[in-house]
Formats: structure tokens, sequence, C-alpha cells
């Protein structure tokens, strides 16, 4: 479903993702990891067509984000890391006019609208301005307004960051619920480890760019000796590479170029 | 079509709920109307013209549809600054009717504030030459407007933010409408100027305001339609040329 070859994206300089490959097979929750500033939001950018590749090959349910972009766009839907919302419109403004882009038949629409509010508790400010909300209740929207089509790939850059565990378990249910039953394809990220640990049937962990361990969970863990996903991540990410890969005046040349961009 | 009106109702119902802007676009207008339409109306007559405000009344109009235009096309920047923008991107839409959708939007927006100007410049003293004349001046209104919203879209999609916004203000609107015959008769002018105004799109706008609502044009009703419209066919393809262009 997602097939990605020697993908590279340099900003000026700076090499943000350092010539990856991976893939994602149809119906796959796969949870992509890494530190801040690892990648991962530049890579789904190139996934999602808002960012040209520097060099290497993207491939979206057989299309190239580069050269196919409307089929590229019609086969995903994605909850971005920071807000996307309309605040002049109301949430369900904001939902509706989602619904219309995505040319979701009217009634289906306004039932799925119905249905999602109520999953993330906001049916009852449905009339209210986005701008009035707080900024919990604007992550919960965000992510009902990216589940209002049912798309063959669906992206979720940090979905359930700030929000509090009720929340999360309704809307990782729902997912769940999406991906057995219509076989949606799932690509996430996230900074909870026992979030990825639970959901996520595949694993790949991104560092500085590059991809640095693939697999299961249980494979993670075995390989790194660990208990828990959290441990592994830490292992792979704060000792072996940071420590062996780059010196203490690299890295943080590499977080001044990283942060002022 | 759903997504070009979806598009377009979000533009018309921002407007409408900010009052603050709808009313503090009236100011400037409203201001120049005294103080030019006013204020320098004995001279004028004094120099054998008649009446200044007859004659500055479709240039004020014209001057708050310009400003409406462009700043609703503008807006743009911030939709990318607020991160709206990306949800318009990643739709499965043409980016052809993205654009289309916005440009309506705004140019709607921006004709209501010209009919606005209209009926406020009616209770400073502007009379229009005949009422069966209005629904053509109203069409051109909307020309106006479709063709600066089309301009300012394809400007803002080639801005990061609006740091550049003061250059815009000075180097280009303010230019555009001073130098557009909305003040002064385009009849006699130094020649470095008659060749400014006679590139300047505007000054086809406002001629074509003039022929509607007081009679008379400087370059003739047919030749100001021309220009309007087939500048604004022309920007609205290269905004969307530009707007799929954009990276986030």
């Amino acid at each position: 479903m997602i097939e990605v070859k020697n993908l590279t994206k340099k900003f000026g300089e700076f090499t943000a993702v350092d010539n990856i490959s991976f893939s994602v097979k149809k119906g796959d929750i796969f949870a992509f990891l890494g530190p801040n500033g690892a990648g991962k939001t530049t890579t789904i950018k190139m996934l999602t067509t808002l960012l040209k590749p520097t060099a290497g090959e993207i491939l979206i349910n057989g299309n190239n984000p580069v050269t196919q972009q409307d089929a590229v766009r019609k086969s995903f839907g994605i909850v971005f890391q920071d807000q996307s919302l309309d605040d002049e419109l109301t949430a369900f403004e904001n939902m509706e006019f989602h619904g219309v882009l995505y040319g979701v038949p009217r009634d289906e629409r306004r039932k799925r609208i119905q249905d999602l509010l109520q999953i993330v508790e906001l049916e009852d400010r449905k009339n209210h301005l986005v701008k009035q909300f707080s900024g919990g209740m604007k992550r919960r929207l965000e992510i009902a307004r990216g589940l209002i089509h049912h798309p063959l790939i669906l992206f979720l850059d940090e979905p359930t960051i700030g929000l509090d565990p009720q929340t999360r378990n309704h809307i990782w249910s729902y997912i769940k619920d999406l991906n057995a039953k219509e076989k949606v394809t799932v690509f996430f990220t996230t900074h909870y480890m026992e979030e990825a640990e639970k959901i996520a049937e595949n694993i790949g962990i991104i560092d500085h760019g590059k991809i640095i361990i693939r697999g299961t969970p249980d494979e993670l863990k075995k390989k790194t000796n660990t208990s828990s996903l959290e441990d592994a991540f830490l292992q792979l990410i704060g000792s072996d590479i940071r420590g062996e890969g780059a010196s203490g005046v690299d890295s943080m040349r590499m977080h001044r170029k990283l942060w002022g961009r | 079509m759903n997504v070009i009106y979806i598009l377009w109702l979000r533009q018309i119902k921002r407007y409408l709920r900010s009052k603050a802007r709808m009313i503090g676009s009236l100011g400037q207008p409203i201001l120049f109307l005294v103080a030019f339409g006013l204020g320098f109306g004995p001279i004028y007559q004094k120099a054998g013209e008649g009446s200044y405000i007859q004659f500055i009344g479709p240039g004020i109009i014209g001057m708050a549809i310009i400003f409406t235009a462009i700043f609703s096309g503008i807006e743009i920047i911030w939709d990318r600054q607020f991160g709206f923008l990306k949800e318009t991107l990643v739709a499965p839409v043409s980016r052809t009717n993205i654009m289309i959708g916005r440009t309506l939007g705004g140019a709607t927006v921006a004709a209501f504030q010209g009919v606005i100007v209209f009926l406020i410049s009616m209770i400073i003293g502007f009379r229009p030459l005949h009422v069966a004349y209005l629904p053509l001046a109203f069409i051109i209104m909307i020309l106006i407007s479709l063709l600066f919203t089309a301009f300012g879209t394809a400007i803002a999609t080639q801005l990061q933010d609006m740091q550049a916004f003061p250059l815009i203000m000075n180097f280009l609107i303010m230019p555009i409408f001073f130098l557009s015959g909305a003040l002064f008769p385009l009849e006699g002018l130094p020649r470095p100027l008659e060749l400014i105004t006679n590139f300047n799109p505007l000054s086809y706008g406002i001629d074509a305001l003039r022929a509607t609502l007081i009679g008379g044009s400087h370059f003739g009703l047919g030749l100001d339609f021309l220009v309007l419209s087939g500048l604004s066919i022309i920007l609205l393809f290269i905004g969307s040329k530009l707007f799929s262009r954009i990276q986030i």
C-alpha cells in the first residue's frame, strides 16, 4: 500500500530525511516512531503530496505523489500534527467542509459527522465556533474530521497528543474498528510508546533522518533485550545511535539547524 | 460544483462573522468620499468640470472593491499560518476548483462591499445617471472583484507570511489605486502618467463604472469589458498553476 525507496529530503544543507526505504502492507497498522525532529513529519508530508522529495521514489496505492497527485490524494486521509481547523467556522461546518471536499454523499456525511462528534464528545458543541474551543477539544475535532471519509490509508501524525486517556481509548478503538472492518491501512506517529506497543502491528524507528530498525513490537523488544517498547526505544535512540554516530558538537549543530528551520 | 460552493460559502461566512472587518474596511472609502469628494468639490467646480463627488463616486467604489478583493485573496497567507491551507491542499479536488471557489467567495464579498459604498456615496450626495444602468454597473463591480481577488490569491501563493504585506500595500495596492484615474480624469494627462494609467487594469474598471454610473467613457465600455474579463480569466489560470505548486 505504501512503498518508499531511497527517499531523501534536503532543506538546503540539512538532510531531514536520509535515503530511507520501507513498505507498509494493506491493512497494516504501522507506527512510525522517533524523537522530535527525526524526520517523521517531513516523511509524512512527502507521502501526502505536501512536499516534493529531493530524491527517491514513493508509491501510494501504486501511484506516485509527485506525478499522480490526484490519484494519491484520493487514497488517503490525514490528521495533521499541528492545527488545521478554521477557527472562524463552527465544529459542524469544519466537518461539513471536509466531507464535501472528499465527496462523501450528503446523508452518509451527516450521519458520520453525528457519530464522530459523539465519539469525541463534542456533539453538544457542534454549533460553536472553533475559536472558542480548548486545545484538547480542537484536537478531538481534528481527529473526528479526519475520519469522515473512509480512505484506503489513514495518516495520523501524533493524533492523540494532549488528550486524556478516555478520549485516546475511544479514538483508538474507532480506528482499530475501521482497520478491521474496512481494511484501512493506518500509518501513525506518536510519542506515547505504550500506545504504539498496544496498537501497532509493525513499527519503524527513524532518527536523524534514517530508519534504524523495523519490526513488530515483540521483535524490537527481543532485539534490544528489553521488556517494553519504551525501553527498547530509549536504548536504540538514547545510547546506540547518538553516542556513537555523532559527536557532541555535531549533534548540537544538527539541533540548531533543525530548530532554525 | 459542490466543492466550489463550499469554498465560496466559507468565505461568505467568515466575512459575515467578522463585523469589525466589514465596518473597518468602510472607514477608508468614507473618508475619501468626504475629504476628497466634498473637500475638492469647490475647486473642481471652478475648473469647470462640474461636481467632484459625482466624478469621484465610481472611483471610491472601485477603491473599496480592490482593497477588499486583494485582501480576500491574500487571506491564503493566514490559512497557511493557521494551518487550514494544508486541509485544502491534501484534498482530492482540482486546484482549479479550489482557485475558482476561493476567488468567487472573495469576489462576492468585494462586490458586496462595493454596493455598500455605493449606497453610502448616495447619502453623501452622489447621484447615478439612471436606474436602468445599475445592473450593468453591478456586473462591472463583480468583474473588478474577480480580477483583483484572483490577483491577490496569485500573489499570496508566493508568500510565506505576512511580512511582505507592507510591501504589497505600498508598492502594489496603493499605486494601482492612485494611478488609475479613480481620483482624476484620464484626459490630458502628462505622457508618462498616461502610459501608466493605460497599463493599469483598475483604470478600465473605474472607467467602466463611470460609464455606467455617470455616463461618458475614456476607453469605451467594450474595451473595458474585454480587459476586465480577459485579465480575470488569465489570472485565475495563473493562480491555479501557482496554487498547485505550493509546498508546505
